[in-house]
C-alpha cells in the first residue's frame, strides 16, 4: 500500500481544526503559542460553541490571535484583557468568554486586572501562557523569569538579591519568580486552576483536556474563574533551538513551575 | 497481523522546520528536507513512509498545524 493510497479523505484521523483561519501564524518556529492556539480552537470546536464564542486577545507576541481564530474577538489593552472579558461577560451572561494572555501581559502590568478579576469571581476561562521572559519586545526580564536565567536586562541571570561583598549582601535586586497561578488559587473567587505544558504529545493532550474543563465549567456554572496555565518556550529569546528550548523547559521551567492542578472545584488539590 | 498503517502529508510552504514533530515521532518517520520552501525553511517530510502508523503524534505537536495525519487498518 503506498502513501498516496493512504492519503484520502476517508482515512483522515487528524488535521488542523477548521476554526483557524488559512493564515500562517507568524510565531517563530517551534513557539508553544501556536500549539496552544490549536488546541484552544479544537476545544471550541468539539464544544460546538463557535457561535457564541468571544475571546479577549492581549499585547504581547498573541496580540494578533484574532487573525487567526475563527471566532469573535477583541483587542485589550495592554493588561487589561480580564477587565474586558468581564465586561463582555456581564453584558452577554450567555455567551462563552475567554482572555489570552502571556506573562508580561497578566502577571506583569495586568496583576491588578488579574488579581481583582479572580477576586470578583467572574465567570470567565483564563489561559495563561507562561515562557518566563518578554518575548515580543526582545528578551527582556519578566516577573516569572527564573533565578539565574539571562535576559537583555539581566545578562549576569536574575539575582534576588544583590550579590555579596561590599555592604550590599541580601539588598533586594530582581526579585523572585511570580507564581501568580498559586497566587491566585488561593482566592475564594477561583473554581478551577491549573498548570499545563505544551512540548510533547501527552502533555498537549492533558492541556486539551483541562482547557476543554475549564470551557466546560464556564458554560455549566454561574460564577468563578477557570484559570489554565500553559508552560511554554520561547525559543528565539532563551536563544536556542526549539527542539533544545522544549529540553531546557523541562529541566528548568517545570522544577520551578510543577504541572497538575492547583484548585478543582473551588478546592485546593493537597499534594 | 492487525495494525495500521499511517501517512502524513506536510503543507510545506506553510512548514517553519522547527523539527519538534522530528524528536515527538515514536517510529523516527519523519526528517527535515534538504530542500528549503519558499521562507527558506528545511520543511518536514517522511523519510521513512514505511513505518508510520498513523498514531498522530506529529500533528499534535505542530505548533504551526501543518500536518494531516491519515490511517488505514490493515
Amino acid at each position: 500500500m503506498t502513501v498516496e493510497d493512504i492519503i484520502k479523505p476517508e482515512n483522515l484521523v487528524y488535521e488542523k481544526s477548521k476554526l483557524l483561519t488559512s493564515k500562517p501564524f507568524h510565531y517563530c518556529p517551534g513557539c508553544g503559542h501556536g500549539t496552544i492556539h490549536r488546541i484552544i480552537a479544537e476545544v471550541i470546536e468539539e464544544l460546538g460553541i463557535d457561535e457564541k464564542t468571544i475571546g479577549v486577545s492581549p499585547v504581547g507576541c498573541s496580540v494578533m490571535a484574532y487573525d487567526y481564530f475563527d471566532v469573535d474577538f477583541i483587542e485589550a489593552a495592554h493588561g487589561r484583557a480580564t477587565a474586558c472579558a468581564t465586561g463582555i461577560k456581564r453584558v452577554w451572561p450567555d455567551k462563552v468568554v475567554f482572555s489570552y494572555q502571556g506573562d508580561g501581559d497578566l502577571a506583569a502590568i495586568g496583576t491588578c486586572e488579574t488579581i481583582h478579576t479572580c477576586n470578583r469571581g467572574e465567570n470567565i476561562t483564563m489561559i495563561f501562557v507562561n515562557n518566563g521572559i518578554y518575548g515580543m519586545t526582545g528578551g527582556q526580564m519578566a516577573p516569572t523569569t527564573l533565578e539565574g536565567m539571562k535576559t537583555a536586562t539581566t545578562p549576569y541571570g536574575r539575582k534576588a538579591t544583590l550579590p555579596a561583598g561590599a555592604g550590599f549582601d541580601g539588598i533586594p535586586n530582581n526579585g523572585y519568580p511570580l507564581h501568580i497561578t498559586e497566587l491566585i488559587a488561593r482566592l475564594p473567587g477561583t473554581k478551577y486552576v491549573t498548570r499545563q505544558a505544551v512540548y510533547d504529545p501527552a502533555h498537549v493532550r492533558k492541556a486539551k483536556a483541562a482547557i476543554k474543563k475549564a470551557f466546560e465549567n464556564q458554560i455549566n456554572g454561574k460564577s468563578g474563574v477557570n484559570f489554565v496555565e500553559i508552560v511554554s518556550n520561547c525559543n528565539s529569546n532563551w536563544k536556542m533551538d526549539p527542539v533544545k528550548a522544549n529540553q531546557w523547559l523541562v529541566e528548568n521551567m517545570l522544577p520551578e513551575y510543577p504541572l497538575g492542578d492547583i484548585k478543582v472545584d473551588g478546592k485546593i488539590v493537597e499534594k | 497481523m492487525a495494525g495500521f498503517k499511517g501517512a502524513v502529508s506536510v503543507d510545506t510552504e506553510r512548514c517553519k522546520g522547527c523539527g519538534v514533530c522530528v524528536v515527538n515521532c515514536p517510529m523516527q518517520v519523519l526528517g527535515l528536507a534538504k530542500e528549503v520552501n519558499g521562507k527558506g525553511y528545511n520543511y518536514a517530510y517522511m523519510a521513512e513512509p514505511d513505518k508510520c502508523i498513523g498514531c498522530a503524534s506529529c500533528g499534535i505537536v505542530c505548533p504551526d498545524g501543518v500536518i494531516s495525519v491519515y490511517k488505514v487498518k490493515l
